[in-house]
């Protein structure tokens, strides 16, 4: 048989491939060549032929068959089949694979090897695929040879303890005695592996944190000398001399000297050395400044340093290099919380990487301005925010339009400032924005009462151009339904006011409705609209034909609505003021907030308004006083208030009826499970006055010693029209804090 | 720490490769095909610095041959970055032009030994 081809020639076989499919043919072809030399057990060509298997490997071919080769490798004695044989170890052999173990003996012998290099190849392995237990039967070995003169196996003996205590944690303490004197070699290699072994021993343990702090002297000196040599050709990079252990003794530093006085002051004079002297011309000075500037952060410097650090940021963000700038805005976003005054010195800055073509650093960037802003500058920020969202990736846009809410409910200095903001982020980025900001808008616009004209006009104005956008859409058309009377009355006193019919209106809704555009959930905005505009516009007949027409539509939703506002105008037509009157101020609750309860033992009749009611309202106390409503059927309505005490709901139920009938011999009955405990005090009265004239109060005490969630069973007994009524109704969703 | 360096070229055939956290064979190639889709997309003013699914990449281009590192959040980019490039600088020292993609093919094994001093890196 033909010896077989140097790697060489594979690799350049392969490359003449000109398809995928070529290149399968030629490797699978090779394969088999080397499959059929294993099997011939050919010990010349095995190195020659693991070698180009693992080469095959690299290109994501399998092989797997060759492990076993690469073990018999290890074993030979010539040093050229050993040097494959535990490459391929390690880029083919794994814990998962039982083989490996079977490298144990072998390993164990060479680390014992006359020649370092066979030794070090085995530190290698070891510190590179070495399993548990593996670790656990050579540790002693490895820990030998870190005690050694060598310098060249000292530093593989350190990067393999590293390996081991990773692998093996209980481990540590074993290598601590040959720690004593890593850091007294010259040799930058074993200086360089000696700190890594300590950061990874600190990293783990605090007691060897607290061991290793003593070391910080001397860390210092050997960061001192390093600085303040002279050029050293073996370690110079760029006019530095070996920045790469610079930077790891930086970051040792760093572990050490975390929320430790002494330490910190200790490094102090070096920190401040280092930020000031090292050259920032090249690249290589800049990563060690960031390093630097990253320990000063955090450890417990003095507050001049931290000023020097950010000032350091701040100079980086008006570098040219944007791996620079990149790096600058990463380190200020994790400052910002603590030293918030020294980086607003560098808001302008910031502000201009907004503008910036990298997509990670307008990301930083704008994650840094929304931080930034304050009381102060909110007015400038924003515009500048506005304008990013503007020109921005679709990506940023959800993002930037919750911040800009945020910060302008936070800090916004005028009622109108707020409205014209919110405006201008849903006419940009109004397919964009999430899905809660639509009722916390509705909530903000209802709350700002003397600009219910001007912000209806607008919005109006803002439909006109363009319907696409549905979060605009929706808040718009809750608005012109419920001050559609301010709009066509032209009552706005901020701008000109405009000259709108209520017909115009009544065209801008049904266009919604018929839209492509609109989404079902907007069309159910419209129907609504138009359907409240019927107590406060004149032509009620225009929308009683809309509102049935809508009555045969496909749409379930939008069919059950129309259906229901057909009632209302033909059954329940008294009703229909009182339900469709201006939507009280809410109360921004907390968490829960009102919640609108529901199962009911008795008929299941949807009630028409439940949807859109919010609760009766209250007064802010500083008191947290929770509110919801209960509707049992259609008619009979509870408020149910919760004052929180420590152990004790107090609830107070306010019973209404909106019937033509009066409610007499109202009785409220309630019953809660075994740990609570329920006090009923008497109700006010025991008739409840039709068509929502009045309420009965009722009084009710919870014990609530284990603090458990309150749930309770209700029970309502009534005469109406001559006929007694029960009703039976489960409350589970009580919010937390009237039992907590 | 170091996760895994790549050599991909403009074709997005890998040229080498080194994992330092066990990946499993079949997941390694569509790895590598984002990563350098990743890369390649890129422009030049554009910063070296890549947030790919849960970790940062670092690449460098030479020529046609882009050099990529993945690293945890842990570890400082510019230092990596300048890591690259002394990489880089090392082979061109021993192999006398690391631009000619034959040399680095040939003597593929040095440059796996090469890869095995990133370790004190990871």
């Amino acid at each position: 048989m033909p010896a077989p081809i140097r790697l060489r020639e594979l690799i350049r076989t392969i490359r003449t491939a000109r398809t995928q499919a070529e290149e399968r043919e030629m490797i699978q072809k090779e394969c088999a060549a080397i499959r059929s030399s294993f099997r011939e057990e050919d010990n010349t060509y095995r190195c020659r032929n693991v070698a180009k298997l693992l080469y095959m490997h690299m290109l994501g071919y399998p092989a797997h068959f060759g492990q076993l080769e690469c073990l018999k490798l290890i074993a030979s004695q010539k040093f050229t089949d050993k040097r494959i044989g535990y490459l391929g170890a390690m880029l083919l052999l794994d814990e998962r694979q039982d083989v490996h173990l079977l490298m144990t003996n072998c390993i164990k012998n060479d680390l014992n090897h006359s020649t370092q290099y066979v030794q070090g190849l085995a530190l290698c392995t070891l510190g590179c695929m070495g399993s548990s237990e593996m670790c656990r039967d050579l540790a002693g070995e490895v820990e030998k040879l870190l005690k050694t003169s060598n310098s060249y196996l000292r530093k593989k003996a350190a990067l393999c303890a590293v390996h081991v205590i990773r692998k093996v944690p209980e481990l540590m303490e074993m290598f601590l005695p040959a720690t004593k004197n890593l850091l007294s070699e010259k040799n930058h290699g074993v200086l360089h592996t000696s700190v890594v072994l300590l950061t990874e021993m600190c990293e783990r343990s605090p007691d060897m944190l607290a061991h290793f702090r003593k070391l910080v002297p001397q860390l210092v000196r050997i960061l001192k000398n390093l600085i303040m040599s002279g050029y050293s050709p073996e370690h110079d990079v760029s006019g530095i001399s070996d920045p790469f252990l610079q930077v790891r003794i930086l970051r040792l530093l760093r572990i050490l000297g975390k929320g430790d006085d002494d330490s910190s002051e200790a490094m102090n004079d070096i920190l401040a050395q280092v930020a000031t002297n090292t050259e920032t011309s090249k690249n290589v000075g800049n990563a060690i400044l960031y390093e630097t500037v990253l320990t000063i952060m955090d450890i417990k410097s003095e507050s001049g340093l931290r000023v020097l650090a950010i000032n350091i940021l701040g100079r980086f963000l008006l570098n040219n290099d944007k791996n620079i700038r990149y790096v600058a805005l990463t380190s200020l976003l994790k400052t910002v919380q603590t030293d918030h005054n020294a980086v607003q010195r560098h808001r302008s800055t910031i502000v201009d990487c907004l503008k910036d073509l990298d997509v990670s650093i307008k990301r930083r960037a704008m994650e840094l301005s929304f931080a930034l802003v304050n009381g102060n500058n909110i007015r400038g920020m924003m515009k500048e925010l506005l304008y990013f969202l503007d020109s921005c990736d679709p990506e940023f846009k959800a993002d930037c339009a919750s911040g800009v809410f945020l910060a302008a409910e936070k800090y916004a200095p005028s009622k109108r400032w707020h409205i014209d903001t919110i405006m201008r982020v849903l006419t940009t980025a109004g397919s964009y924005v999430r899905d809660d900001s639509v009722p916390n808008l509705i909530q903000l616009i209802t709350n700002s009462v003397e600009m219910h004209a001007y912000t209806v006009q607008r919005l109006y104005k803002a439909l006109l151009d363009d319907i696409s956008q549905q979060p605009l859409v929706q808040v718009a058309s809750w608005c012109i339904g419920e001050y559609g009377d301010l709009l066509v009355s032209g009552q706005c006193e901020e701008e000109e006011p405009i000259q709108v019919t209520e017909d115009e209106v009544l065209d801008v809704l049904e266009g919604l409705l018929v839209s492509n555009l609109s989404t079902p959930v907007t069309r159910g905005y419209a129907l609504t609209a138009i359907m409240k505009l019927s107590t406060r516009f004149t032509s009620v007949n225009r929308i009683k034909k809309v509102v049935s027409i809508y009555g045969s539509s496909i749409d379930v939703e939008l069919q059950q609505r129309a259906v229901e506002y057909n009632a209302l105008f033909k059954k329940y037509d008294h009703m229909r003021p009182a339900l469709l009157e201006r939507m009280p101020i809410m109360e921004k609750t907390a968490s829960n907030g009102p919640t609108e309860i529901v199962q009911t033992n008795g008929e299941t009749e949807p009630s028409v308004v439940e949807a859109k009611h919010p609760p009766p309202v209250t007064q802010p106390t500083n008191q947290v006083r929770t509110v919801f409503s209960l509707y049992i059927r259609k008619n009979t309505h509870l408020g149910l208030e919760a004052n929180p005490n420590p152990n004790i709901a107090v609830i107070t139920i306010h019973a209404s009826n909106s019937t033509e009938a009066d409610m007499t011999d109202f009785v409220f009955q309630a019953a809660v499970p075994k740990t609570f405990q329920l006090q009923l005090l008497s109700p006010s009265s025991n008739v409840v006055p039709a068509l929502n004239q009045g309420t009965v109060t009722q009084v009710i005490r919870v014990l609530n010693p284990q603090k458990q969630q309150l749930r309770m069973r209700i029970k309502l007994t009534y005469t109406h029209k001559g006929s007694a009524v029960q009703d039976l109704a489960e409350v589970n969703n009580f919010p937390p804090q009237s039992w907590q | 720490m170091i996760k895994f360096v790549l050599m991909v070229n403009r074709q997005g055939q890998t040229r080498l490769s080194r994992y330092y956290h066990p990946v499993e064979l079949s997941r390694r190639a569509a790895l590598e095909a984002d990563v350098v889709r990743c890369c390649l997309s890129r422009k030049k003013d554009q910063c070296s610095f890549v947030e790919y699914k849960d970790f940062k990449l670092v690449y460098r281009q030479y020529a046609a041959l882009y050099i990529v590192v993945g690293i945890t959040d842990s570890e400082n980019e510019l230092s990596i970055y300048e890591l690259v490039h002394n990489f880089v600088e090392v082979l061109d020292k021993y192999f006398s032009r690391v631009v000619s993609l034959n040399r680095v093919k040939n003597s593929w094994i040095q440059c796996q030994g090469v890869c095995r001093s990133l370790k004190h890196l990871k």
